[in-house]
Parts: C-alpha cells; sequence; structure tokens
C-alpha cells in the first residue's frame, strides 16, 4: 500500500499517511521523502499529526526536516551525550559557549544568538564574524560547492546587517598526487576537486569585491573522499544599527535570486555520509553561484540598514525559505503566514515543497513594518534586486503556508523549534601510539629543504593570487609580505578612513595532532589561532569554532568530538579568549572512512594602532634574534615525524599560564617598538619560521641550537628544528633596543638564539656548536615556492 | 575653478566594487566625489553636472560577455550624447581595471580618430591565465599629453597593483605595429610594466602580470583627456597600503597611486 496520497489540487501536493505507518514503514518515508530524519524523530511527528488528527503533507514533513536537520539545528552539540564520566547535556552549553559565559567579556555584542558573533571594534561601530564549512556540496561539485560557501557566509555577515570587509578560506584535501586506481567509484581526485575549490572560492569573493586575507591549506589522505572546505567573513556595522523586532503584522519580504530547483535537500544531505551514488542523487543539492547578485543584494540591505526601515533580516540559506521564515518567527515569538505562490521562481513545474526548501542563492528575508515597506521596495528597485512581499507575521505561533489558496502546511512553530534531543555515545580509546627511534640524520640541511617542500607547508602563493586581497584598500598586513611574497601569521584590515585602528584575522588548525589526542589538537589549534594574532600586534581576541567530524552516532567519533569541545573550554577560559560564533559538519564520511577530526579555530584580535603591526620577514642584518617560550620534546604528529613517515605519541601540549605570559609580553614588545619582525614557531618548528624569515626578506639568519631554551630531554639538534611546541615566537630585535627588550622579557623563558645575516644563508650550529646547517635561501625559497608553484 | 568646486563622478553599476576606495581617493584631496549608479544618471540626467567621470574596478554586470563590454554598451546606448560633450570639452574620463576595459570597448581609447564606433584595441585574458593579484612596477612613458600623470616626470618608475583576469592588451596582429607607432606618436603611451630599476618587461611573467602586447599597462586618447589603465592607483594611495611599509623605519604617508589623482585634480583646477 502506497504511503501517499495525491491531493485532488492543480498542483502537485501529497498526503503523507503516517498513521498506518509502522517503524519500518515511517524510516522508508524518511529515505523516500529524503529528508534524513531518523525513527525517534520519525515518531514524534507521527504523534504531533496524531494530536492533530490528522496525516500530514510533504510540504510539512519537508518542512520539519530541513528544520531538523544536523547543518540546520546542530542536534549533536545540542544532545544528550552519554560518556563513561557521565551524562554531558549540550556540547555547546557545557564547554564552548560556557567559556564566554564565564568569561562574559563587556566587548562582547552578540554570541551565539545571531547568523554571525559580533564583538565592540571602535566607538561607533561593531565587528561581526562568522565561519562557515561547506564540505558536502564541495565533495560533488568542488566550484560550485565552494562558491556557494563563500557567498553563503557573506549573507550571515549581510544577516546581521554587517557590511563585509573581508573573507578567511582554510581548506583540506586529499595529496594531489593520490593514485588514480586507489579513488573509489563516485569519489573525485583531490587535484580536481583542489583545483575547482580554490576557483570558486575567488570567483565569489573577487566579484563581490570582498578581499580573502587570511587561510590556510592542509593536506591528509582522510580528505580525499570528503573535502573539507571553511569559509569565513568578517563585516563591520555601525552600532545601534542592529534590529532584530520583528512584530506581527509586519511584512515578510523575499529578496535577492529567483528559487529554482538548485539546492534542494542540501542541508539534509549535508547531514549523511557521502557515498557512490552521492554524485547522481545529491547534485541538485549543490547550489548554483551568482555573486554580482548578492553584490547587489548587499548595497542595497546596506542602505536600508542605514535608513532604518527593516525590523529584522536572516539569510536564507540551508533549508530555503522553510528554514529563514520558520526561524524568523521563532525568535521573534510570532507566527507566519506564507504565500508561496509569490515567490519568484527562475522556471515553472515546481511542486510546493520544492518552493519552500530550495536552497538556490542569494536570497535573504526581512521582516519589514508595513508603513516602510513602499520605500523598502524601492531601495530594492534602485539596485535591480527582486523584493517579494510572500507573507505577513502573525501573533499566534502558527507557522501557515499556502499555495494557490489551497492550506498546504500548518505547523506549530514551537513544535518546530523543539526536536527530540540527540541522545549519542562517547567513547574515546587513546591510541596505541608508540615514539619512534631512528638515528639523527647526518645532513639536516637536506632535512630542512626536505619538510620546507611538504604540501603543508610549502608557499601557497599560487593559489593566494588567484584571491584579490587588496580590494577595497584596506589591506594593511597582506597575506603575502613583501617581495617574496612571504607568508605572514595574520591579516591586518584598516576598515575605517578615520580611526587607525585595525582587525587583526588570523587561524589555527593542525589535524595531525588529532591523530595523537583531540584535545591537545584543539589546545594547539587555538593556541595557534592567538599566537598568530599577537604575532602581528593583535589582542583582545575573539575565537570562532568549526568542527568537520565523521558520523557522531559513532561512539568514537563523539568521543573525539568530545574531547576537543572540553579543551575548547579549559584554554578559551585560560586565555580569555571567548568564543563568539561556530558552526560543525559532522557525517564527514565517505567509502574511504572518516575524515580525520579537524578543528578550525579562527580568531579575530584588534591593534590600536595599524601602524604598529609587525610583518615576519627579517628586516636589517646584524639585530639579535630570539627566540621567546620553552621548546619541549615535542615531535608528535609534527610535520618531521612525517616526513619519516611516523606519528609519534609526544603530541605538542600547552603550557596555559606560561603561554599566556608569553603572548602578553610580545604584546608588550610590539607597542614599545621593541620587534621588528615576529613569526610564531608551528609547523615545521624553528627550521620553518627562521627559513621562512630569511627567504622571505633575503636577509641571511644564523642560529645556535644551544641557546634555544628548552627542557634537558631534547639532546637532538633535528629535535630542537623542528620540535613544534606550542606558545613559541622567534622575534627580530632592533640592536639599540636590545636592552629594553632584554629588561622586560627579564625572568621569562626567551633567549638570543643568533642574528640577522647579510648572506643570503640559513646557518645553524648546533648542540656541540659544530655547523649543521647551511642552506641557500634561493635553493630554499625555491623548494618552498617550487611545490604548488607561485 | 577651486578644489572644493570640483565635482567627480564615480560610476556604477551591479558588480562595479571599487567605487568606495575611488571615492576616498578624491576624499583625501579635497575633491567632492559621488558614486552614482548608472541608472540614476540616466534618470535625473545628470552626467554633464560633473567635470570629470571615473569608470572604477570591479566587475561590472559580472563581465559576462567580455570584460567591461555590457556596461561599455549600456553608457553608449544611454549617454552617448552627454559622453561625447565629455570628451569634447577635455572633461577628464578615467577608467581603472574594469574601467579601462570599459572605455577600451566603448571605443574611447585607443580612440585613434576619436571615439571609435568598434574597439580597437582588447584587453584578453590573461598568460598565464587566471586571476592575479599583485604588486607591479610600471614606467611612465608619457611626454605631457596625459592629464592624468602630468605629476609624474616621464621615465619615473611608479609601484602600483594589479588584480585582473583579462588584462593583457592587444591590438590586432595585422595593425599591430601600425597602432602601436600610433600611440607613441600621438603621445598616447603612458605606462608600461617594468622591474624596480626601471627595465622593461619583454613580456616576461611575472614583471608583465599579463603578457600584455608591448608590456602595456595604460594609455590615454590623442587629447590625454582620456585614460584607463589595468593597475589600482586608489590601492596604492596611502603609505599603509604599500606591500612593505613595515620594513621602513618611518612609514610613507603615501604611494604612488595619489600622483594619479593629484594630477587630475590639478589639471580640473586650472583648466576649468
Amino acid at each position: 500500500m502506497s504511503h501517499y496520497v495525491k491531493r485532488d489540487v492543480p498542483f502537485e501536493l501529497v498526503e503523507v499517511n503516517l498513521q498506518e505507518a509502522d517503524d519500518k514503514q515511517l524510516l522508508q518515508i524518511s529515505r523516500e521523502l529524503g529528508i534524513a530524519l531518523n525513527l525517534t524523530e520519525m515518531k514524534a511527528v507521527k504523534n504531533y499529526f496524531s494530536r492533530k488528527k490528522r496525516n500530514p503533507t510533504d510540504v510539512e514533513l519537508q518542512t520539519i526536516g530541513q528544520t531538523w536537520s544536523e547543518h540546520c539545528y546542530h542536534k549533536t552539540f545540542k544532545g544528550n551525550i552519554t560518556t563513561p564520566e557521565g551524562e554531558i547535556k549540550s556540547l555547546l552549553k557545557t564547554y564552548i559557549a560556557k567559556a564566554t559565559k564565564e568569561l562574559n567579556p563587556s566587548w562582547c555584542v552578540s554570541v551565539f544568538e545571531d547568523n554571525a558573533g559580533i564583538i565592540e571594534f571602535e566607538e561607533n561601530y561593531t565587528i561581526a564574524a562568522k565561519v562557515e564549512t561547506h564540505n558536502h556540496p564541495s565533495a560533488i561539485e568542488p566550484f560550485g560547492g565552494a562558491a556557494t560557501g563563500t557567498g553563503g557566509v557573506i549573507r550571515d555577515i549581510l544577516g546581521v546587517w554587517a557590511d563585509p570587509i573581508a573573507c578567511t578560506d582554510v581548506l583540506c584535501f586529499g595529496p594531489l598526487d593520490y593514485d588514480y586506481s586507489k579513488l573509489p567509484p563516485g569519489t573525485k581526485h583531490p587535484k580536481y576537486v583542489y583545483r575547482g575549490v580554490v576557483a570558486g572560492i575567488g570567483h565569489y569573493g573577487n566579484n563581490m569585491g570582498i578581499p580573502t586575507v587570511n587561510g590556510a591549506i592542509h593536506f591528509d589522505e582522510s580528505y580525499v573522499g570528503n573535502v573539507v572546505v571553511y569559509c569565513g567573513c568578517i563585516g563591520i556595522l555601525p552600532k545601534n544599527k542592529f534590529v532584530k523586532d520583528t512584530k506581527p503584522g509586519d511584512i515578510a519580504l523575499l529578496v535577492g535570486g529567483e528559487t529554482g530547483r538548485d539546492g534542494i535537500h542540501g542541508v539534509t544531505f549535508a547531514s549523511a555520509e557521502l557515498t557512490k551514488e552521492s554524485e547522481e542523487i545529491s547534485r541538485p543539492a549543490v547550489q548554483i553561484a551568482n555573486p554580482i547578485e548578492e553584490e547587489k543584494v548587499k548595497r542595497a540591505i546596506n542602505k536600508l540598514r542605514d535608513e532604518g526601515l527593516g525590523s529584522a533580516i536572516t539569510d536564507i540559506g540551508g533549508g530555503g525559505i522553510s528554514c529563514g521564515t520558520g526561524e524568523m518567527a521563532d525568535r521573534s515569538n510570532c507566527g507566519i503566514h506564507v504565500n508561496l505562490e509569490k515567490i519568484p521562481l527562475k522556471y515553472q513545474g515546481l511542486a510546493p515543497w520544492e518552493i519552500y526548501v530550495s536552497e538556490s542563492q542569494e536570497r535573504m528575508l526581512l521582516s519589514v513594518p508595513e508603513k516602510n515597506l513602499q520605500k523598502t521596495l524601492e531601495i530594492f528597485e534602485s539596485e535591480n534586486v527582486k523584493a517579494t512581499p510572500i507573507g505577513k507575521f502573525t501573533d499566534d505561533g502558527i507557522l501557515r503556508v499556502d499555495y494557490l489558496g489551497q492550506r498546504v502546511a500548518e505547523l506549530d512553530i514551537d513544535f518546530i523549534f523543539n526536536p527530540p534531543k540527540f541522545k549519542g555515545t562517547a567513547e574515546w580509546n587513546e591510541p596505541d601510539l608508540k615514539e619512534p627511534t631512528f638515528p639523527e640524520p647526518t645532513d639536516l640541511t637536506e632535512e630542512i629543504l626536505q619538510v620546507i617542500s611538504t604540501p603543508n607547508i610549502a608557499g601557497k602563493e599560487s593559489v593566494i593570487r588567484t584571491y584579490d586581497h587588496e580590494v577595497k584598500g584596506n589591506t594593511v598586513l597582506k597575506p603575502l609580505q613583501s617581495k617574496y611574497g612571504g607568508p605572514n601569521d595574520a591579516a591586518v584590515i584598516k576598515p575605517l578612513p578615520d580611526s587607525w585602528k585595525g582587525v587583526v584575522i588570523s587561524c589555527g588548525m593542525n589535524p595531525n595532532y588529532g591523530k595523537i589526542d583531540p584535545y591537545w589538537m584543539a589546545a594547539s589549534a587555538i593556541d595557534e589561532a592567538i599566537r598568530n594574532n599577537i604575532a602581528v600586534g593583535g589582542r583582545r581576541i575573539a575565537l570562532l569554532d568549526n568542527f568537520s567530524w565523521g558520523n557522531p552516532q559513532k561512539p568514537d567519533r563523539l568521543g573525539s568530538l568530545t574531547r576537543a569541545c572540553q579543551a575548547c573550554y579549559d584554554f578559551a577560559k585560560g586565555f580569555k579568549t571567548p568564543f563568539i560564533s561556530g558552526k560543525d559538519s559532522l557525517y564527514n564520511e565517505s567509502p574511504l572512512g572518516p575524515v580525520t577530526p579537524t578543528l578550525l579555530i579562527t580568531a579575530i584580535g584588534i591593534i590600536p594602532d595599524i601602524r604598529k603591526a609587525v610583518s615576519m620577514e627579517l628586516k636589517q642584518p646584524g639585530n639579535p634574534i630570539y627566540l621567546v617560550g620553552k621548546t619541549y620534546p615535542e615531535l608528535g604528529g609534527s610535520q618531521y615525524y612525517q616526513l619519516k613517515g611516523f606519528t609519534g605519541a609526544t603530541v605538542p601540549k600547552v603550557r596555559i599560564e606560561q603561554a599566556k605570559e608569553t603572548m602578553n609580553l610580545i604584546t608588550k614588545a610590539i607597542d614599545s617598538g621593541y620587534i621588528r619582525s615576529c613569526h610564531d614557531l608551528s609547523d615545521g618548528g624553528v627550521a620553518v619560521a627562521s627559513s621562512e624569515m630569511a627567504f622571505s626578506s633575503g636577509y641571511g639568519v644564523e642560529l645556535h641550537l644551544k641557546k634555544v631554551p628548552r627542557t634537558s630531554e631534547i639532546r637532538r639538534n633535528d629535535f630542537l628544528l623542528f620540535s613544534e611546541s606550542n606558545s613559541r615566537f622567534l622575534v627580530e630585535v632592533p640592536e639599540k633596543r636590545r636592552e629594553d627588550f632584554e629588561a622586560l622579557m627579564n625572568g621569562s623563558v626567551c633567549a638570543e638564539i643568533g642574528r640577522v645575516k647579510k648572506e643570503g644563508i640559513l646557518s645553524v650550529y648546533g648542540l656541540k656548536e659544530k655547523n649543521v646547517v647551511r642552506a641557500d635561501l634561493t635553493e630554499l625559497r625555491r623548494r618552498w615556492k617550487g611545490v604548488l608553484g607561485g | 575653478m577651486k578644489v572644493e568646486e570640483i565635482r567627480v563622478c564615480v560610476i556604477r553599476v551591479g558588480g562595479t566594487n571599487c567605487d568606495a576606495e575611488t571615492k576616498r581617493a578624491f576624499d583625501e584631496l579635497g575633491v567632492k566625489a559621488d558614486i552614482n549608479h548608472l541608472n540614476e544618471i540616466v534618470k535625473k540626467a545628470s552626467l554633464l553636472d560633473y567635470n570629470a567621470l571615473v569608470f572604477p574596478g570591479g566587475f561590472s554586470y559580472g563581465d559576462y560577455v567580455r570584460a567591461g563590454a555590457i556596461l561599455a554598451k549600456g553608457t553608449l546606448t544611454k549617454l552617448r550624447h552627454d559622453l561625447k560633450m565629455f570628451v569634447e570639452e577635455g572633461r577628464p574620463i578615467l577608467g581603472i581595471c574594469n574601467g579601462f576595459q570599459v572605455l577600451v570597448e566603448a571605443g574611447l581609447l585607443p580612440a585613434f580618430e576619436g571615439i571609435s564606433e568598434y574597439p580597437e584595441a582588447t584587453l584578453a585574458t590573461n598568460i598565464p591565465i587566471g586571476y592575479n593579484c599583485r604588486w607591479t612596477y610600471l614606467k611612465h612613458e608619457n611626454s605631457g599629453r596625459c592629464l592624468f600623470t602630468q605629476k609624474i616626470p616621464k621615465g619615473n618608475v611608479l609601484r602600483i597593483p594589479v588584480a585582473h583576469a583579462e588584462g593583457r592588451f592587444l591590438f590586432s596582429k595585422e595593425n599591430e605595429d601600425r597602432y602601436l607607432r600610433k600611440l607613441y606618436d600621438n603621445d598616447q603611451l603612458v605606462f608600461r610594466y617594468c622591474n624596480k630599476e626601471g627595465e622593461y618587461a619583454e613580456g616576461e611573467f611575472p614583471v608583465n602580470p599579463n603578457g600584455a602586447f608591448h608590456d602595456i599597462a595604460g594609455i590615454c586618447d590623442p587629447t590625454g583627456t582620456v585614460f584607463g589603465l589595468m593597475p589600482h592607483p586608489e590601492r596604492a594611495f596611502y603609505g599603509w597600503q604599500l606591500p612593505d611599509w613595515t620594513k621602513t623605519e618611518n612609514m610613507p604617508t603615501y604611494g604612488d597611486g595619489k600622483l594619479v589623482f593629484e594630477s587630475m585634480v590639478e589639471y580640473l583646477k586650472s583648466r576649468f
């Protein structure tokens, strides 16, 4: 017997017979409609409609499916998790948001509530920031997936009335030389994915005229079947222009692009594992990007904001209009009455449910008081942007949807925003890893040349140059520094013409450490994001979290996720750097297995005067070079071990008190003008940081490993060179400020370990004062740039 | 006229995205610049209220068809008469990046015999192919015709960044030699890509970032009042925009791009 009964109406509308469906059939219905609800959820839906004494329409089931998807509702982060240590009620509240709540900084304006986190900036301005994941669509259609990822996160910024000023992108791919014969059916080669994703990101940001200023690219086998794409956007917003005050009677105004069949079931597809059929089945889930449309939408929304005509705004992203309308009504304790036939379509022939859930791009939803409607429509018209009233907000908490005079959905908002709690089990077993033993290589110069040309460390210039990182003319510290394109630790933007204050944007991520312990991976990512920010002069740092993990219904995945969240709390609290926004992407699994747990931390800092910003390339021969922070025998998960084919067990830790002191001192030294160049130590340790500082400037370096502040366990030159201990900086101090600098650092872990040299050679003396490295800068630069081009 | 009397129109349509920083450059010089949507200018018929016109960078109308082509045709269709007046009266027209593409597509550049019906040159897809954002050196080639570079001595080297995918200046093969001679004869050549020392790129990447013929980065029309260039002077206006300002002990206040805007304002002050 079919569960689907076509209603006698002049369009496609199906009633779904839930009442007579048993458990097996409920799941079958969920599958057939592509709404990815589990049995508990389907039963909750069935009960709801039993109480209403009727069966749902396809529009209603689709609406619930979208709203309850992992992507839209973040069930896992809000769910109940059983661990061997007891039950956790909501990872978000227990760890990530809790740090912010306890720190309670006065400069946080809105956190975890709106489309983006909002913090104070200058007297009359705030900064909004958001980072999104767009993994699943990018795996199916790399260009479109990545482009709409950027488009989506820009709309999140528009969705808090802010004007976008910069974009970021962090990408994880499989190895570009991956063996074709090993690719499972339906999986695209990493090289194809890489080219498409990079082009997609550049296309959107460049066309919209938003500089892409910061990012990272990471390669690992676990991303072959499931690429990870993080797109970020930062915006600026005049204070007191943020409005979220929808009232019953306000008009629901849909603006921007037309609605088509692209992006049907994007969120439900993103909330399941990828399979070999994904290409065929889910291709329509990927949207089509039109950045010029969004550019026009942006102009109109900025005008609308300045004139204060709207009462609320949100972006139409995952789940389409079904989610946007519901969310806006829910946030303002209203109901809403939508007329689907009003929605402008790209072409005819869409069923009502398709119109309602389509994720076609470049659309925003506004609520506008009726008295402002005319003026609002005029503004959109002046920018050649479509704006269509599609419904009205009501006072009864009910979502009503009509199509051509027929009621196609009627749901209690309260019901659709209270899905059954996710229940999961988490367990984490420490992997059985040992520290490798191998003799110290005799030729460390060759080791450095090899480490510097591993794809993870090698220069990304060939990618960065395809992004316009200068548009708007406000990029003070660029992703490519000076003549040789050195890798700056963070980007600095000067968003206001009449203020010297800058926004500092950096990130931290090291999935390799997660193979040993996700807790220390998260701690390291936080430390790295913060120290990158500190290294250029940033401070008062806010964090954003982005998790890309495997299927959380598998206890080990949930176990490692929980451990990472614990570290997020501990170190956000420890560093006094609140989380302001985040986004997770789970179910990143393909026939090749899950992605390695990948936590991206984005740090947004400020610098009071951009003229004090510090870049990473060496400035003046003769200047002393100091290493600030202690080096431990921490090579587990390091690039050096990886090169040798090991993972190791000694994952870098974060010693919070020491770390904080180091960072505070660096900030003081920068403000006092004691630092000419500064580079954080991360992948590849001292070896890579000193090489980059040298070949980006053309000046050489002489280093003495004997002087490196370290624990006594390190007795090898290679370990000193390549240890990836956290919270360390290499700084160049002007010779004439040497004494001031040393006085400031007095009592902290800091030592002069070398000098800037005129001759273009990286020269390192080992523990026994013997010369162990002598590398020509031209050669270093050639090897560093030679991998990905530049 | 006095500086404060000068009115500059920065024109935009959907996809224009360098209008704000272009306006800012004029603001900094005390000149009033308005950013106007093309629709507005057409509706109000207000183009001739302005003393100068700027087509800023971006991707006008998505640069579908060819970069700048749609805006060029749109502007001509709607404002042909006003544009002609502009040129005839010697009111300056500046095209930056996408604006340069527009001026070439519109026949306003090189305009050997006045505004041409069909484009006489093109800004083709870069070689190497793809979008490229980088700082370039430009040698000033003009002997005085171009009003936009009057404050720059001939032979001087400027540093200004480019960011585009279609910036390879070309003439059709059969006209190449003849047109190049015309550029020289009419003193229409303004900027050529070179290295820091002022040696021409001779087509070599990345000194010449797009493979442009004869390393051409910018040209003016025979009257010197219409000027187009691929590099973005508004992104090299302030010292803090330079790619290596952190190297200097004392950050320079301004960059080389300022000279283009200053020359333009200087001209407006003395001419009108």
